[in-house]
């Protein structure tokens, strides 16, 4: 059974023939993935296997050595500045390293993805924003806090509620859940569900958190020594026999 | 072994060099950003201004008590205002205020925007649709240019004030006797030619220590080797800057 016969759309992401190495390692050798509307696919692979490089390559943080890589039609890494900007309004990037700002506070930091929308809106709708971004995490009474007063969980839940701000329609989430308990794990995982059906946007989560793999994917792609390995739902694959997709569910 | 140094050293002022092109084509463009840079403004005013004061009435001081004996050898002590002003104005106070920027400021620059980098602020930034290069580099170079110049011209004032009590060590000499000689002798072409200089000092100052951030590599340790590079590249920078305004206001004065 093949995933993509049921999506009749094009893809909203085609990524085809990646490749990108550093120096002499050859991290991504000959990757393709598509993403389809309102999918949460998921990213699967070793620590060190170029996963994060790939969705930085996806935003044009990075630029690949060959391939071609579409977001809703459009070749990434051909994109003029400008281009690039106005693509990556519709695009939320929760970063590995949360990578908040920290001479801000909280609330500056949810405020700026905002900055662009400035003149348009009124500062009690900016307030509001804010706030309905942090409650979503729970953490509404941190708005004052800098991030270095900040737990590393709430930093984690800090960086994501400033990636969901804009409501993209595309995000890319680098590890959501990592250094997270269970229970916050379990509520971070579903609150990515919820978002994903109630507008509809399309993920790629890349995960280590198995239980949030299972909660949140519609489809899983195996990133094995540069290339798309294997692909297929959580139930499809953790029947898998192959020795590599195997040890990823034991 | 050699030739690697060098290679390292030509493709950094390539670099440089982009980078301050890149400066000219998106410093002049919409979209401003007034309020991060009055920030910055207010951070180096705020960050430097009592060192340099404090400096600047040290020096007026110790060049006025220095120069006192020869200028006293040829029976010229009365001399001693207009020399003292000349020398701080047109040279001590421009370079040496320029040097406690490149300390203070430099390094603040280079370690803010570095860890900023290594912690991918600056790619959060750059998704977020805020272009980095204009929020943080600009705002900052345009800040040092204007703010070095504002910090020269104080702490030549407060220098003269220093030399005004200097020259009062030894004789008696009235604040207003004292102001009438320094303006008898400071002409424009003492004042205008160290202004312009002030604004590259502050160019380099704020260039160096952005690009110095904007290329850190290796982490937190990357952070400290851009702090300390940026410190010692815009110190180096100064004395070249000051050099070459001496030669050219040489070859101006001639014509
Ligand atoms: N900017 C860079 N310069 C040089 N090498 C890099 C760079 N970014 C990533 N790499 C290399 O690419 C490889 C893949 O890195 P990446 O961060 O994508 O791993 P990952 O799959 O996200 O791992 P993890 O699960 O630990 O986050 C690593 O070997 C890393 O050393
Ligand atoms: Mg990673």
């Amino acid at each position: 059974m093949t995933s993509k016969s049921q999506f009749k759309d094009p893809p909203v992401i085609q990524i085809k023939g990646l490749k990108k190495s550093f120096g002499g390692s050859h991290v991504l050798r000959n990757f393709d993935l598509e993403l389809h509307q309102g999918e949460n696919l998921v990213v699967l692979g070793k620590s060190g296997s170029g996963k994060s490089v790939l969705i930085k390559c996806l935003i044009g943080l990075l630029t690949p050595d060959a391939g071609s890589i579409k977001v809703y039609g459009d070749e990434v890494p051909e994109l003029s500045h400008d281009a690039l900007d106005k693509l990556r309004v519709k695009v939320g990037f929760l970063f590995q390293s949360n990578a908040l700002y920290d001479s801000m506070t909280v609330r500056e930091n949810l405020e700026f993805p905002l900055r662009r929308h400035w003149i348009k809106t009124t500062k009690e709708s900016v307030n509001e924003l804010v706030r309905h971004a942090l409650s979503n995490v729970g953490l509404v009474d941190t708005i004052d806090k800098m991030p270095a007063e900040l737990s590393g969980g709430m930093r984690k839940r800090i960086a994501l509620a400033r990636t969901l701000i804009l409501k993209p329609n595309i995000i890319l989430y680098d590890e959501p859940t990592t250094g997270l308990d269970p229970i916050t794990s379990r509520e971070i995982s579903n609150l990515m569900l919820e978002i994903q059906q109630k507008y509809n946007t399309s993920s790629i989560i890349i995960s280590h958190d198995m239980s949030c793999v299972k909660i949140t994917s519609n489809r899983i792609v195996m990133l094995i020594d540069g290339v798309c390995y294997a692909t297929g739902t959580y139930a499809e694959l953790s029947q898998s026999t192959d020795i590599k997709v195997k040890q990823f569910f034991d | 072994m050699n030739s690697s140094v060098l290679d390292d050293f030509l493709s950094e002022i390539g670099e440089l060099y982009r980078f301050m092109l890149r400066f000219f084509r998106e410093g002049f463009k919409p979209r401003y950003e007034f309020a991060e840079f009055f920030r910055q403004c207010f951070n180096i005013g705020n960050k430097t201004l009592p060192l340099v004061a404090i400096t600047g009435l040290i020096m007026g001081l110790v060049i006025t008590i220095q120069s006192q004996p020869s200028l006293q050898a040829f029976g010229a002590e009365s001399w001693l205002p207009s020399v003292v002003a000349v020398s701080l104005v047109r040279e001590i106070v421009p370079v040496i205020t320029a040097l406690i920027c490149a300390g203070k400021i430099g390094s603040s620059i280079g370690a803010e925007l570095g860890s900023m980098k290594v912690t991918e602020q600056i790619d959060a930034m750059e998704v977020s649709g805020t272009n980095p290069f204009k929020y943080l580099v600009v705002t900052r170079v345009f800040a040092a240019i204007l703010m070095i110049p504002l910090l020269i011209v104080l702490s030549d004032t407060i220098a003269l004030y220093g030399a005004f009590l200097g020259v009062n060590m030894k004789q008696v000499v009235s604040f207003h006797l004292f102001s009438n000689q320094v303006f008898e002798s400071l002409s424009f072409g003492d004042v205008l030619p160290s202004i312009i200089k002030a604004f590259f000092f502050g160019f380099a100052i704020g260039i160096i220590g952005c690009f110095k951030g904007f290329s850190t590599t290796n982490g937190t340790q990357g952070v400290g080797r851009a702090a300390n590079s940026s410190v010692v590249t815009s110190i180096f920078v100064v004395f070249i800057i000051d050099l070459m305004a001496a030669q050219i206001a040489d070859i101006l004065s001639i014509l």
